[in-house]
Parts: C-alpha cells; sequence; structure tokens
C-alpha cells in the first residue's frame, strides 16, 4: 500500500515557497486559517494573511479587489461556502471582471460525509463551469495540487482550485507535465476510457488494473482541468467507443456534463456518468463513496456494463 | 489628474476649484440627458443624484492619467450603484479617458458604454458593477492592498443608499473599519430614493450616520450639490487618518431637472423631445446664473 497524503499540504507547502519570492501573493480566509493549513503561511508572512471573518461574499470581493492592487490573493475556505454563499462574487467580481483571483475551495465534493449536504460541496463543478474566464481545475494527488497552484499564479485571470483533504497517493507518472486545459492520460487503452478528476483518479487506476484481468483494456484520463475542457482527450477516448466519468459531485452538471457536451457535437458515444444523484443521506465520506459507486468496483461495473450493451 | 494639474489644483484658489466643479457638473449632466436620449434607455435620476459627487472626484479630486489608466499608484474610483453609467462616463469622457464622441455609442451593439460599468471595454474603469453589494467590497480589498504596501494611492466608492440594503455592504463596512483603512473613502449617495419608493418606507436606514460609527468609521454629512462642501470634505479626507471615512452626502433624486427631481419614477427613464429641452434650458440657466 502506497502512503497516503492530504493534498492541503502541498497547496500551503507550494505557496510558501512561492510566497517567499513573490510578494504579490496574499491569502484571504473567512476564518479558516486550520481548514486551509494555513497557519505556518500566517506565522511566516503575518501581513500577507487577510482574514475577514465569517463573511464569504466579502472575502470574495475583497480578494477581487488586492487583484486590482496588484496582488495575486488564494482566497481560500470551505468549498461549500466558498462557492455557494459567494456565487454573484465569483461570476461579477471575478470572472466578469477578469480579476487575477485564486480562489480555493478546500475540503471539496463530500469530505465532510457526516455533516451533510450544507457542508458538502458537489454542486460547485457544475455551477463554476458555466462561469465564462473562470478556470476550473480538480488536483488529483500532491503533485499535481502543487504543480496547480504553480500554474494558477503564472495564470493571469480568475482559478478555482478545488482541493480535496481526503487522503490519497502519489500517481504514477511517466510524464510529468501539468498545463491548464491539458488532460493527463495515465493509461492507453481500446475498450472502454474513463475520465475522472481528483479521488475518482485512483479508483479509475485501480478499476482498470481489474477490468486488465478480465481482457478489457480501460484508458484512463486524469482531466484536471474541467474548464476549459481539453476536447481532444475526450475525442481520443471516445475512440473506443464507450466512456465512463467518474467524479466527487454531482453525476449531472460537473465532469460528465462537460465530457458529454463534447461528445455530442463531435463524437456520440456510449457514457456512464458516476457521481450524486443529489442530497445525500447521513453518512462517512468513505461510506458514501462506496454507496453511490464511486469506487474500484462501481467504476469497472459501469464499464462492464457499456461493454455488455455494445454487443 | 495627472502631477501637473494636481500642482495646478494646489495652487488654485478654493473660489476657483468650486467654479470649475460646479461648470464640470453642469455640463456632465447636459451630456448624461443626451446620451440617454440618443440610446433611449438609462438611469438619470441616480445620475443627476450623483453628477456633483462624480464630477468634484473627477476634475479636482481624483489622482489619476488618463493616459495610464492602470498605474499601479493611480487613485482609485469603484461606482459601486454600477447603474449609474450616465454620471461616470460623461466624467470618463470629460476627463480624457476616450472621446467624447462614443458617449453616442452608449448601448449599441458591442459599444465599450455598457448598461453597466465593464472594466475590459472601458479604461478607468476599475471592477465590473451592477448588482448592487459588489463595489464598494472591493473598493475594501483594493484599500488592503494599499494598506499592506503603504502605498500613497486612495480608494474612493460611491454607493447607493438603498444599496446599502445589501448584507455584503455591512461585511465590508465592519472589514474596513476593522482593519482602519485610512486610505478608503466612501461616499454615500443619500438621495433617500430607491427604485420604487423612499428608503426609511422600505428598509429604513436611519440612524444612518450612527451605523457607520458603530462599525469603525468616520462620517462625514455633507450636501451633496454643494461644490465647495464637497470639495472640504475630500480635502479634510485626504489627511493622514486611523479609520475609513463615510461621507454621507445629502443629496435629489434628478436634481437639476425640476419635472424629475426627488421623483422615483425618474430612476429611469427618458425625457420626451419637449421635456429634454426644458431639461437643457433650465440646467443652462443654472450654469448663467
Amino acid at each position: 500500500m502506497s502512503a497516503l497524503f492530504d493534498c492541503r499540504d502541498a497547496f500551503v507547502q507550494t505557496l510558501e515557497e512561492l510566497a517567499a519570492h513573490d510578494d504579490r501573493i496574499v491569502a484571504v480566509v473567512n476564518d479558516s486559517v486550520g481548514s486551509s493549513k494555513l497557519g505556518a503561511f500566517r506565522d511566516r508572512f503575518p501581513d500577507r494573511l487577510i482574514n475577514v471573518g465569517i463573511a464569504e461574499q466579502n472575502m470574495v470581493s475583497v480578494g477581487a479587489g488586492l487583484a486590482n492592487g496588484g496582488k495575486v490573493p488564494f482566497v481560500s475556505g470551505a468549498g461549500c461556502f466558498l462557492t455557494a454563499r459567494a456565487m454573484e462574487q465569483i461570476k461579477v467580481d471575478c470572472g466578469y471582471s477578469q480579476a487575477n483571483v485564486k480562489l480555493c475551495g478546500i475540503s471539496s465534493g463530500i469530505a465532510y460525509g457526516e455533516l451533510g449536504a450544507t457542508h458538502h460541496s458537489i454542486e460547485d463543478v457544475a455551477w463554476l463551469r458555466a462561469i465564462d474566464k473562470l478556470t476550473v481545475i480538480v488536483p488529483a494527488d500532491p503533485w499535481q495540487t502543487a504543480e496547480a497552484v504553480k500554474a494558477a499564479v503564472a495564470h493571469d485571470g480568475p482559478v478555482y482550485l478545488r482541493l480535496s483533504r481526503m487522503p490519497v497517493p502519489v500517481l504514477d507518472r511517466t510524464d510529468a507535465r501539468f498545463e491548464i486545459g491539458k488532460a493527463e492520460l495515465l493509461r492507453g487503452g481500446g475498450d472502454v476510457a474513463i475520465i475522472a478528476t481528483g479521488t475518482l483518479v485512483h479508483h479509475a487506476l485501480a478499476a482498470a488494473d481489474a477490468l486488465a484481468a478480465e481482457g478489457v483494456s480501460a484508458q484512463v484520463v486524469n482531466m484536471a482541468t474541467v474548464s476549459p475542457i481539453d476536447e481532444a482527450a475526450i475525442l481520443r477516448a471516445a475512440q473506443t467507443g464507450a466512456i465512463v466519468t467518474a467524479e466527487e459531485g454531482l453525476a449531472h452538471g460537473g465532469l460528465g456534463g462537460a465530457v458529454a457536451e463534447v461528445c455530442a457535437r463531435h463524437a456520440p458515444v456510449r457514457m456512464r456518468m458516476l457521481g450524486f444523484p443529489g442530497f445525500l443521506p447521513t453518512g462517512s465520506a468513505a461510506w458514501l463513496m462506496k454507496e453511490y459507486g464511486l469506487s474500484a468496483d462501481g467504476i469497472a461495473a459501469a464499464a462492464r456494463e457499456l461493454l455488455c450493451g455494445r454487443g | 489628474m495627472n502631477e501637473a494639474s494636481m500642482a495646478e489644483r494646489s495652487a488654485a484658489s478654493r473660489e476657483d476649484r468650486v467654479a470649475h466643479v460646479r461648470e464640470r457638473a453642469n455640463w456632465m449632466r447636459r451630456r448624461l440627458l443626451k446620451m440617454i436620449v440618443a440610446a433611449g434607455q438609462g438611469h438619470p435620476g441616480g445620475d443627476l443624484s450623483a453628477s456633483d459627487i462624480v464630477a468634484a472626484l473627477y476634475f479636482d479630486v481624483l489622482r489619476i492619467d488618463p493616459a495610464a489608466p492602470r498605474a499601479a499608484d493611480r487613485d482609485r474610483f469603484v461606482l459601486s450603484k454600477g447603474h449609474c453609467t450616465g454620471a461616470l462616463y460623461s466624467a470618463l469622457a470629460g476627463a480624457g479617458f476616450f472621446a467624447e464622441s462614443e458617449l453616442d455609442t452608449y448601448l449599441q451593439p458591442r459599444s465599450m458604454l455598457n448598461g453597466h460599468p465593464n472594466r475590459n471595454y472601458l479604461p478607468g474603469v476599475e471592477t465590473n458593477t451592477g448588482p448592487l453589494g459588489h463595489g464598494f467590497p472591493v473598493a475594501v480589498g483594493i484599500a488592503v492592498a494599499g494598506q499592506i504596501d503603504q502605498a500613497d494611492f486612495r480608494v474612493f466608492a460611491l454607493t447607493g443608499d438603498g444599496e446599502l440594503q445589501e448584507g455584503s455592504m455591512w461585511e465590508a463596512a465592519m472589514f474596513a473599519g476593522h482593519r482602519g483603512l485610512g486610505n478608503l473613502t466612501v461616499i454615500v449617495d443619500r438621495n433617500g430614493l430607491q427604485q420604487g419608493a423612499r428608503t426609511e418606507d422600505t428598509n429604513a436606514l436611519e440612524p444612518l450616520a450612527d451605523k457607520w460609527r458603530a462599525f469603525g468609521w468616520d462620517v462625514a454629512d455633507v450636501d451633496g450639490h454643494d461644490h465647495g462642501a464637497l470639495l472640504d470634505a475630500f480635502d479634510a479626507a485626504a489627511a493622514p487618518r486611523a479609520k475609513p471615512l463615510c461621507i454621507i452626502a445629502r443629496t435629489s433624486k434628478g436634481r437639476g431637472v425640476s419635472f424629475m427631481q426627488d421623483q422615483a419614477k425618474w430612476h429611469h427613464g427618458v425625457p420626451t423631445g419637449e421635456q429634454y429641452a426644458q431639461a437643457l434650458a433650465e440646467l443652462e440657466a443654472e450654469l448663467a446664473a
């Protein structure tokens, strides 16, 4: 079993390293220093940690103002509150104004399992990929989280980084490069393609292993940037004739919806979209993932279904 | 205003400064009405309410250079009541940010003069506004950046009074007070009317000065159509301050045009040809007086 990591550590470590050489970088939080793991950043750069208190709308607007004043603000808070509470600020002050703000949704997806649907952030990708000019990135492991933070600083414009607190291993890579808008082909395969984001990328690889044992060759694509989406990678995946998408979010409107839009226009293909159906019952994050088929077994089962149907 | 004109300003007598702002405000009113009549749409009530405040800022107070609209050390003006584009666009044109003839394109397809200001179309706009409760909190963020850098630029935001019913305004006011943002001045265009009715009949704001003071602000209460009083308030604001300043500017919606003044129905609307002629005649008479 490989070691597991909390991607927030890669986020804050990278942010600190970059901030040490770039005075423009500041962090903006809504009383979320602890959950964003920004305590060390605050101790090292006390003037550059701006805590607006429990006020998400103001947090995002202040971030946009800081960008106007030449800063590169990382506006960090629990994904559920950051996105839902401050949606118009994200749309108008960040997206429409094309402000150079980096929004960081911490503990996204269903990391807060038992706390319930108020604290789940499963709608965020669907909501935010609808906002023009806003880049949406869902890193899958610590390395990609670090690279995404660097890319967000280099990118002049608003970015949403959807960060998980669920422990994940480091992905094996032959070609370690991260570029906004470019998917990562983790495994080649011609029978079916699995396109996943975040925590589901790891389950997708395990599903591909299980399918390989049955003689099914599954391609695995890590679609870290959901907006703008990598259409070329989707069209390559569509050549297999069957696509399974998997994400720690709603089954509709997010990654699955984005992939389906591209396929419907250019390469209609059979699909299964794995995710959550809506507000979820009480349960731990691990239980919810399993219950709703967001697991290696669930992904492999969806792939088999598609392949059977193809007859 | 560039460095040269800053020097001119400090040399100018108060009387000259007041006369200049008065003339510019009158010109803005005439020009924005022309623009609204040509476009067949607009928000004349709030534009006319805010014209004297915006004229004082653009033609005296702000340290801005139309040739370098994104210079790092520029003063920032944020139109939080983003629907009052008549006041903003006429001021930006008058200050040289774009050719006055552009005002004739207001609301036309692909015009840089959108119904609400867009910084990506138009030089001199700091952040896109329109929905209420956005511009002021962004201005607070700009002031925080200036505070961190100990920069000498100043930040001004013009809000509506009805806009103060938005919760985000008070999140921002509380935080600005907490941070002691002495580089920040907010001007409340206190005309007492929101889109449909009086603020006090809708969701009362008074005691408004007490509210700002309780949030950690200094407060000045001025006649928002008295150019000398506005310049005095802005001059006082320029002194080093430990708190942000709220200028409550007592204004009348539709000010300067008798049939629009203090009438909620002119929040948006377009004068007929006859009304437009009367409005111009009244404004010209006021300038000559």
